[in-house]
Formats: C-alpha cells, sequence, structure tokens
C-alpha cells in the first residue's frame, strides 16, 4: 500500500519574522526555511508504516516555487521513497492546493494520505480536511496515535478537553498532531542517498487544475505591540500589586 | 444577507465559543441562524433559541451526528449551508476539523481563526504564529469562516425566543466510525473559559512538579496550563497546552511560571489582561511581556504565593 505525504516549505520554527514595511507580506528574504513541522512527523509517521511492512512506499509531495525541491530532498534523506513537485510560482491557497494535490493522488492512488494538521506560517489548518472532500476519503485529523489492520485505520485524536478514538475506512485522510511521534534525524548517508532518489516535476496545466486563490491579502501589519511591565522583588510585592493595582485577584 | 452559525456542544450543554461565534456573526450583520447537528440534543437547541440575536434555529437531530464526525457534519452543514452568504463556526478542535471540509464542498476558500471583522468580505486573522496579522478579503459567494475563541466578548445567553426548526435530512456516509473518547474531568474551569490561568513550563522539571501549580490554582479556582515545552517533555498532557499550536487564551490574569517565551507559547497568550511571569532567568523573552515579572526560583515562589493567597 502506497503512503502519499503532502509537505509545505515554510520559514524555519526558531525565525522570527518581520513584517515588511510597505505592508504586503513578511519579510523572507534569506530567512531559513524548513519541513513544516508537522509535515516532519507525517513524513515520519509514513516511513515508520513503511518499517513495520504496513506500507510499502512512502511518496512526499509539495505544491509550490521550485525551491520547495529542497524540502523534498530531506523528505527523501528521512525516509520517502520519490517525491513529486507540482511547481508555481503563483500565490497559492488550502482550497487550489487540495485540488493539486487530488490530481497527484488520482495518478498515484496512495491508501493513506498523512499531512500535517496545520503549516506555521498560514496558520489555516484546512488542506488535509479539504483534500478529503475532495476525495471522498474520511479524515482523522490531529492524530496522536495511528494503527492499521483489516483495511482501517484506528486513530486517537487530540480534541480540546482529551482524546477521542475514530475508525476510518481505507483510503483515509490523517492529519498529525505533535505527539503522533518524534522525527528522526536525516544521517549523512541518506542525505547522499536522497540526492539519487526520483523527484518527478509537473505544472498545475499538466495535471489540469486552476489554483487562483480567491481570498485577497490586502495588508499584513505586525500586531499591537505589548509593552514590557514591571519587574517585582517579592512574591508579597506581586500579590499587593495583583491585589491593588492591576485588580485581578480578591 | 444571511449567516448560518453551526453550534459547538456536546449534545448537552451550548459551549460559549458558539456565542463568540455568534458576535462575529453579528459585526457580518444580516439574520443569523444556528444550526445544532447532534443527537439527544434537544437542551442545545432550547439553549441556543433563547440567544437574543438568533433568527431560528434549525435542528438535526439524528445517531449520524452523535459524535460530530466530520464527514457526517461536513455533508450536513454544506447542504444546508449553500442557503446563506456566510457559513460561521468555532476555530475549537471541532471547527477546525469539519469546516474546511465543508469550504472545500461547497468549492469556497475557508477563512480560518478570524480575530475581527471588518465588512462581510474583509476579515483580520492572525498569521506566523500572531506575529503578523492579515486583512483579507474573499470573493467567494459564500463565506466560510471560523472564530477564534478570544475574539469577541459572547453574545448574552438570554433574551431571545427563536423558532426551533427541525431538519428531517441525514447524511450518514458510513465512512468513519466513533470508538471512544477520553474527556478529562476536572473540577477546575476549562482553558478556553477561565478568568485566571496559571501555565507551567520547562522550568517546572517533571510531571510531579507539576503539581506545585495546584494550591495557586485551587485558590484563584484557575485553570492550569502548560507549554509546549512542557508537553513535549511528558510534565503535562496534550489538552493543557497553550500556544500556537494548542489552545488561545486570554484570561484577565495569565501566570507563567517556568516558561521561557517562546513566540509560539507568546501566539497562545498574549492577549491576557495581566500577564504575570515567574523564572529564574531574568533574561527569558517572557518578561517582555509580562506586566508583572518576578526573578525567582520557582520552587520557592510558587508556595509562597499559594500562602499569601
Amino acid at each position: 500500500m502506497k503512503v502519499l505525504v503532502p509537505v509545505k516549505r515554510v520559514v524555519d520554527a526558531n525565525v522570527k519574522v518581520r513584517v515588511k514595511a510597505d505592508g504586503t507580506g513578511v519579510d523572507l528574504a534569506n530567512v531559513k526555511m524548513a519541513v513544516n513541522p508537522f509535515c516532519e512527523i507525517a513524513i515520519e509517521e509514513a516511513v515508520r508504516l513503511k518499517e513495520a511492512g504496513v506500507a510499502t512506499e512512502v511518496i512526499a509531495v509539495s505544491v509550490g516555487a521550485q525551491a520547495c525541491q529542497e524540502q523534498l530532498r530531506t523528505c527523501l534523506a528521512l525516509g520517502a521513497d520519490r517525491a513529486i513537485l507540482v511547481q508555481t510560482d503563483a500565490e497559492i491557497q488550502p482550497l487550489g492546493i487540495a485540488k493539486a494535490l487530488k490530481a497527484v493522488q488520482d495518478k498515484v492512488g496512495a491508501s493513506i494520505v498523512i499531512f500535517g494538521k496545520q503549516s506555521i506560517d498560514g496558520d489555516n489548518s484546512q488542506t488535509g480536511q479539504m483534500f478529503a472532500a475532495l476525495t471522498g476519503m474520511p479524515q482523522a485529523t490531529f492524530a496522536s496515535r495511528v494503527s492499521a489492520a483489516d483495511g482501517q485505520l484506528t486513530v486517537v485524536r487530540e480534541i480540546d478537553g482529551g482524546l477521542q478514538t475514530v475508525r476510518v475506512k481505507l483510503p483515509a485522510v490523517v492529519t498529525t498532531d505533535l505527539r503522533l511521534n518524534e522525527p528522526r534525524y536525516a544521517s549523512l548517508p541518506n542525505i547522499m542517498k536522497a540526492k539519487k532518489k526520483p523527484l518527478d516535476v509537473f505544472s498545475p496545466a499538466d495535471l489540469g487544475v486552476d489554483l487562483t486563490p480567491t481570498v485577497k491579502v490586502l495588508k499584513v501589519e505586525p500586531p499591537a505591540e505589548r509593552g514590557a511591565g514591571i519587574k517585582v522583588k517579592t512574591v508579597e510585592e506581586l500579590v499587593e500589586k495583583l491585589r491593588n493595582e492591576a485588580k485581578v485577584i480578591a | 444577507m444571511s449567516v448560518l452559525v453551526v453550534a459547538e456542544h456536546d449534545n448537552k450543554d451550548l459551549k460559549a465559543a458558539t456565542r463568540v461565534a455568534l458576535a462575529a456573526a453579528k459585526a457580518i450583520g444580516g439574520d443569523v441562524d444556528v444550526l445544532v447537528a447532534g443527537s439527544g440534543s434537544a437542551a442545545v437547541a432550547a439553549a441556543a433559541s433563547k440567544i437574543a440575536c438568533v433568527r431560528k434555529v434549525l435542528h438535526a437531530d439524528n445517531g449520524a451526528y452523535a459524535n460530530q464526525l466530520a464527514e457526517n457534519i461536513a455533508a450536513l452543514v454544506a447542504d444546508i449551508g449553500k442557503g446563506y452568504s456566510h457559513v460561521v463556526a468555532t476555530h475549537t478542535t471541532g471547527g477546525r476539523n469539519y469546516l474546511p471540509r465543508v469550504a472545500a464542498l461547497l468549492d469556497v476558500a475557508q477563512i480560518s481563526d478570524i480575530v475581527a471583522v471588518v465588512d462581510a468580505q474583509t476579515f483580520q486573522r492572525p498569521i506566523y504564529a500572531g506575529n503578523a496579522i492579515a486583512t483579507v478579503q474573499s470573493s467567494d459567494s459564500i463565506k466560510v469562516i471560523s472564530v477564534r475563541g478570544t475574539a469577541y466578548d459572547p453574545v448574552p445567553a438570554e433574551g431571545g425566543a427563536a423558532a426551533v426548526e427541525a431538519v428531517g435530512v441525514a447524511h450518514d456516509t458510513g465512512l468513519s466510525a466513533f470508538v471512544g473518547e477520553e474527556i478529562v474531568k476536572s473540577a477546575r474551569p476549562e482553558l478556553t473559559a477561565a478568568n485566571i490561568i496559571i501555565s507551567g513550563g520547562r522550568g517546572m522539571g517533571s510531571a510531579d512538579n507539576f503539581k506545585l501549580l495546584e494550591g495557586v490554582a485551587d485558590k484563584l479556582s484557575a485553570a492550569i496550563g502548560a507549554s509546549r515545552a512542557a508537553v513535549d517533555a511528558g510534565f503535562a498532557p496534550n489538552d493543557m497546552q497553550v500556544g500556537q499550536t494548542g489552545k488561545i487564551v486570554a484570561p484577565d490574569l495569565y501566570i507563567a511560571v517556568g516558561i521561557s517565551g517562546a513566540i509560539q507559547h507568546l501566539a497562545g497568550m498574549k492577549d491576557s489582561k495581566v500577564i504575570v511571569a515567574i523564572n529564574k532567568d531574568e533574561d527569558a523573552p517572557i518578561f517582555q511581556v509580562a506586566d508583572y515579572g518576578l526573578v525567582a526560583d520557582l520552587f520557592k515562589a510558587v508556595p509562597e504565593l499559594e500562602a499569601l493567597l
């Protein structure tokens, strides 16, 4: 069985981004880029399914600029067997990405499609669920445990207030939450090997999909700054301030 | 213009997040209807009908909706939502699960996690863990929107008498099945509804040490939260996580204990009214957003705090 893992190239999680002075977006020039952390968890889960003998092939796919090949090579070094890039320089949004991924899925025929639950740039948390809708697949979002048996997945999901377990028929979509696994690091020999693994590039036109967004970004601004307050010296002083100055405790 | 708000509930209680979504719906304008999809959920429909700004409550009560399975709920919401100009839900794990599926079924974009309505087409939402606020405008015929739980004050729970209309149609896709649920039972308030929150970070050192926070939480009737670092280290369960990938909170008082203040954590709590930081590292970034900072060993300061409350 094949596992398809869509991955996104994003700003590295440790970078503090700055809004551009002209308000058109955030400044990404010369900023370190990486595989979105939740997508890394998705790759790890797929590779583990292969190591467990459940999956036969792990395919990483990304939609975006040519530079996304770097992140796809990272996925190949982490254990994916091959990669696909749907290459476009245009602005793309979740629904368009989901449509492009559906076209890829139509070629690949994966039984499990594992997404990250959200990307740390747009913070939308949409693409996996949209892909599931477009392909008519069930979805097990925010997964913290996945087990496969008898053509079904049993997935423990992180929900507000606790955990929920669902069973979904294959083919199915899973989106990863933080605790699903701890991704491995790529070893140097695997990084070298990854350079020789196949990476196919398609254009949206090759796949017959229209990625034109319907949501326009009018402006991007820095959030209202929160000024630093004061330092108190003792717990007594803290309690006194909270009672009499801030008036937030009785 | 008409807005459909999808209720967040557990078949018994209408969650307060729904009333925040209703406040956003009011800001959009036009008639506001509420959809309650559940099973044995008459009490929820009745609660929704009492809210003043609601025109009518659509009540879909069927076994297919009992556990809010995304496949069934999305099919229903898309079916009913196509008659509206806006479909609005909460940006809880519930809304996040089914709403993008609704948007794709309607072939429109979703605008996630809005913090403000500018006009009926234009919304503000945080991106990059709240380090930037984007103003976005949708040209879709139906706007599908999820609302951050701290975006607006909830509309009052009482004051209305809307009609409840039964929706007969059952969308049972059979694609997924509910197996079970483990909801953490706690006498403490929910994180997203608490007036006071005390959170622990990596500095707590162990799951055992997290119990230190309980004494303070008991005295303040506070909820207990955790940073992602503390969750990663296994000190606290994930449903306690506050931050970009956990819960977004804005209580009156947020006490951060042994939390360094990574941007991902700040994203989840920096709209709190008053922030207190207790950390032994005086250079910790958390002090840059704290109204009151105390540079101290938490293992001394927290018991002292408990004693003084």
